[in-house]
């Protein structure tokens, strides 16, 4: 990945950590499926509980899909073109805005799931703030701030924030929304069933209608 | 506020919440602003919160909750002053009050903001100043008129020397031009015989006015349509024993002057159409909204309606016929175009913020108070005194088969002629162009930012009807010159201000879509934008409780069908994963202002 953190040599990346190789018989198996790689950006998971919520559903997918990449093992970079990405949360430093160009590169269809990557959500209230009033509440003139000490922004070896919180279709083109906080996994395996089985995506409004 | 002088100004009210907004009023041209006090002191006086009564001042454009200057200046930001040197104006007023947009001067003299359309499209540029209006500005004007007030005058003695009667039409039109261009056979031509054609209405039964006005056809000319004979015959069955008729002179559509014309040359013609409302339908109670934009017609209209009442034409036994009672109060607004919506305006001439309600109920049913209400624009009554007089055959003569009548344009932009013309339904858009003298006419807006924007060239042989161009009284005139995507843009921001912001749908579409519009003038669209205007434009119109989120994403839409070419040529092709529109630099800016800020070293 080029970028902020390239030319950072003692900086080592969940992609660049060995792998074992699989054996012939699982990559045969994967050879015709569908692609999913999932990431999550500035959110809380929580979409990707509700995705594990498909509960057993979750294997019927699994029949037609493999999941090259997932939050859970938190490695970011795609190894392969993927057919679906999914997107969790939403944009909010420069890392952020790397890994979704780089989905947006190497995937056919991104959805947006969840409030954050749909509108922002929770992390998005620091916009009703500039950036140097937020920092300056966390490191600066934060109570819990060692006084003896020099105030620091994070700065090393961590990704800069972005002025304001971006939802991810305002950084590159989304093709899907699944909004919700998190959305139902009722939700999301109507959206991802129907892609799967190639039928336009119809989400009905009773599964994401929350009054 | 001083108590003594709130205590004053409420003693001249009912002890009755429905007041709120005409005190609230009272106290800011007093204070220049709504203290906390005088909020605590209102919400004492009614029994409600002080966050009710601060959640009312918020609503409205002019009751401010900050000290203001000594003289307030509203300058009318449209597109029309805009297309007249706004610009020049604007900085001109700056430099010479040596305040900016939105801010008090350092000496408290003045305070400047700016406001949506006050209605007089065809003279401007136009500003307020203590609500006084000065029209067809230029640099050098406002200059002098501000070093005339810094000498010491006021915005009135500076617009009338002679200390003209203020309760006469002179005053009027010594502020403000009338500029009727064209004049027909239903308004102005001939002045109204108020007292005779009342007395020959009220020799019929009301059953009879209201089957002669259905026959008559006529429609609301608010911009609905609704057929005026029908909702006083709903009215008329609907339960309560009380009902209320309100005129509807909010007027807030931009580009729309022609109730301020009425009231100003007309006024006893629409009262006459409440007084038959108020027959037909067995009313006690009127309500004139006015809104507070036209403040300088309101001692005009109160002393009309005061002479009304000494020839017994307003009050008890009308015309010595008993039981007939009817009186008007003229209710200010205070600046909100959504007042203008007949559930919205019903609120606010209860005293509260003017959010539309959920219909059904329909005010006919349940309005003002809860009691069965008609809201009818001035141009409706209008209307219904003249066919009173002059019958229902001759109505039906003008205009076509299924649009009866006349109508009244506003027409503003760019055009010889600008002003008033009273057209005859079934007329071309060509031949109202050619009457109004359009220069180079390339689109028209019709009906305002809510109605219809049409090409001058593929449209010239729509017909103005209900069944096509169904003109609720604006048109503005734009030349082949100008720049249709600035003025759909402005439009755009027009409804992002005025949404009452109760639907999510509203308050939050038009803001995207107002983005997407900024977009293409900043040249950074891409093709996928036009499809989620289209997008975002549904959901807009179908998930939104009023007509402003019905009609708000019209402008767009239609530009985009009339005039392809244009979104075409601010529109470049995606490149890369990273959109068009986004810059990195500004997203990134903010860390690294930030860093300096807070460790300079
Ligand atoms: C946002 C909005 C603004 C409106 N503004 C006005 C207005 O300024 N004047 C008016 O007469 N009607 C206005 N209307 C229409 C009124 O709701 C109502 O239909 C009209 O006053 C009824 O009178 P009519 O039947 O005589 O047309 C507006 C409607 C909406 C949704
Ligand atoms: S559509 Fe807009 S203006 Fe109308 S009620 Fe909803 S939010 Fe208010």
């Amino acid at each position: 990945m080029s970028g902020h953190h390239a030319n950072q040599a003692n900086v080592i990346f969940s992609h660049d950590l060995p792998k074992t190789a699989l054996d012939d018989e699982t990559l045969k198996l994967r050879e015709d499926k569908i692609k999913v790689a999932m990431i999550g950006l500035c959110g809380c998971w929580g979409c990707t509980l509700s995705f594990l919520d498909m509960d057993e559903r979750l294997l019927t997918l699994l029949e037609k899909v493999t999941i090259t990449r997932s939050s859970i093992t938190d490695v970011k970079l795609i190894p392969e073109r993927c057919t679906i990405g999914f997107v969790e949360g939403g944009v909010a430093n420069d890392h952020d805005i790397e890994v979704l160009e780089h989905y947006r590169e190497n995937c056919d269809i991104l959805i947006s799931v969840g409030a954050c990557a749909v509108w922002g959500g929770v992390p998005a209230m620091r916009n009703q703030v500039s950036l140097t009033e937020c920092l300056d509440e966390a490191y600066v003139s934060s109570v819990t701030r060692p006084k003896d000490q020099k105030p620091v922004i994070p700065h090393i070896e961590v990704p800069s924030i972005t002025t304001k919180v971006y939802p991810a279709h305002e950084v590159v083109k989304m093709d899907y929304f699944i909004p919700g906080c998190p959305p139902d996994g009722d939700a999301i395996f109507k959206v991802l069933d129907d892609l799967v089985n190639g039928r336009e995506v119809d989400l009905p409004t009773s599964m994401n209608r929350y009054d | 506020m001083k108590d003594s002088i709130l205590r004053s100004i409420l003693a001249e009210y009912p002890k009755d919440r429905a007041y709120l907004i005409d005190i609230l009023v009272r106290v800011q041209e007093g204070d220049g602003h709504i203290s906390d006090q005088s909020v605590q002191a209102l919400a004492e006086y009614f029994c409600i919160s002080p966050l009710d009564v601060k959640e009312t001042i918020s609503f409205y454009h002019f009751l401010h909750q900050q000290p203001t200057g000594k003289h307030i200046i509203y300058v009318a930001d449209t597109v029309i002053a805009r297309m007249n040197g706004y610009d020049a104006v604007l900085a001109a007023l700056e430099q010479e009050t040596g305040c900016a947009l939105e801010e008090t001067s350092a000496d408290g003299l003045f305070s400047l903001f700016e406001t949506a359309c006050i209605g007089l499209s065809d003279q401007e540029p136009a500003i307020l100043i203590d609500m006084i209006p000065f029209t067809q500005l230029t640099p050098a004007k406002v200059k002098s008129v501000i070093a005339e007030i810094r000498n010491g005058k006021t915005a009135e003695q500076i617009t009338n020397p002679q200390g003209i009667d203020k309760t006469s039409l002179g005053y009027i039109e010594n502020l403000v031009k009338s500029n009727i261009q064209e004049c027909g056979p239903v308004f102005f031509s001939n002045k109204i015989k108020t007292e005779q054609i009342l007395g020959e209405v009220c020799s019929r039964s009301p059953d009879d006015v209201i089957s002669e006005l259905t026959n008559s056809q006529l429609r609301g000319r608010g911009g609905a349509g609704f057929m005026t004979g029908l909702k006083w015959d709903i009215c008329r069955r609907a339960e309560g024993e009380e009902k209320v008729i309100i005129c509807n002179a909010d007027e807030g559509e931009p580009g729309t002057f022609k109730d301020r014309v009425l009231l100003t040359k007309a006024p006893e013609q629409v009262i006459l159409g409440m007084l038959i409302a108020s027959y037909s339908v067995g009313a006690t109670e009127g309500i004139l909204y006015l809104r507070y934009e036209y403040n300088y017609l309101h001692c005009y209209l109160e002393n009309i309606l005061s002479d009304m009442r000494t020839q017994n034409l307003l009050g008890k036994n009308i015309l010595g016929k008993k039981g007939f009672d009817f009186d008007i109060r003229v209710h200010l607004g205070a600046g909100a175009y959504i007042c203008g919506d007949e559930s919205a305006l019903i609120e606010s001439c209860e005293g509260k913020r003017g959010t539309p309600r959920v219909k059904p109920p329909f005010p006919v049913q349940k309005g003002y108070k809860g009691k069965p209400t008609i809201v009818n624009n001035v141009e409706t009554f209008a209307n219904v005194g003249r066919i009173s007089e002059k019958g229902v055959k001759f109505y039906l003569s003008l205009g076509t088969a299924n649009s009866s009548g006349t109508r009244l344009i506003s027409v503003s932009g760019d055009v010889r002629q600008p002003g008033i013309y009273e057209i005859e339904w079934g007329i071309t858009l060509d031949e109202v162009l050619e009457k109004v003298g359009a220069v180079d006419p390339k689109a028209v807006q019709i009906s305002g930012p809510s109605g219809e924007c049409v090409s001058a060239k593929l449209d010239g042989k729509r017909v103005f009807s209900y069944q096509d161009l169904s003109c609720n009284g604006s048109l503005m005139v734009f030349n082949s010159q100008r720049d249709i995507l600035d003025i759909v843009r402005h439009y755009m921001q027009f409804f992002v201000n005025e949404s009452c912001g109760i639907c999510v749908p509203c308050r939050v579409g038009n803001v995207e879509l107002l983005k997407k519009i900024q977009l293409f003038v900043d040249g950074k669209a891409v093709e996928n934008d036009i499809e989620e205007i289209i997008s975002w434009s549904k959901i807009v119109r179908s998930g939104s409780r009023c007509g402003l989120g019905t009609t708000s994403p019209k402008s767009i839409m239609q530009t985009i069908d009339r005039f392809p070419e244009i979104y075409r040529s601010k529109t470049a092709k995606q490149e890369g994963p990273l959109l068009r529109s986004f810059s990195l630099d500004e997203a990134l800016e903010g860390y690294e202002k930030a860093k300096r800020e807070l460790m300079p070293n």
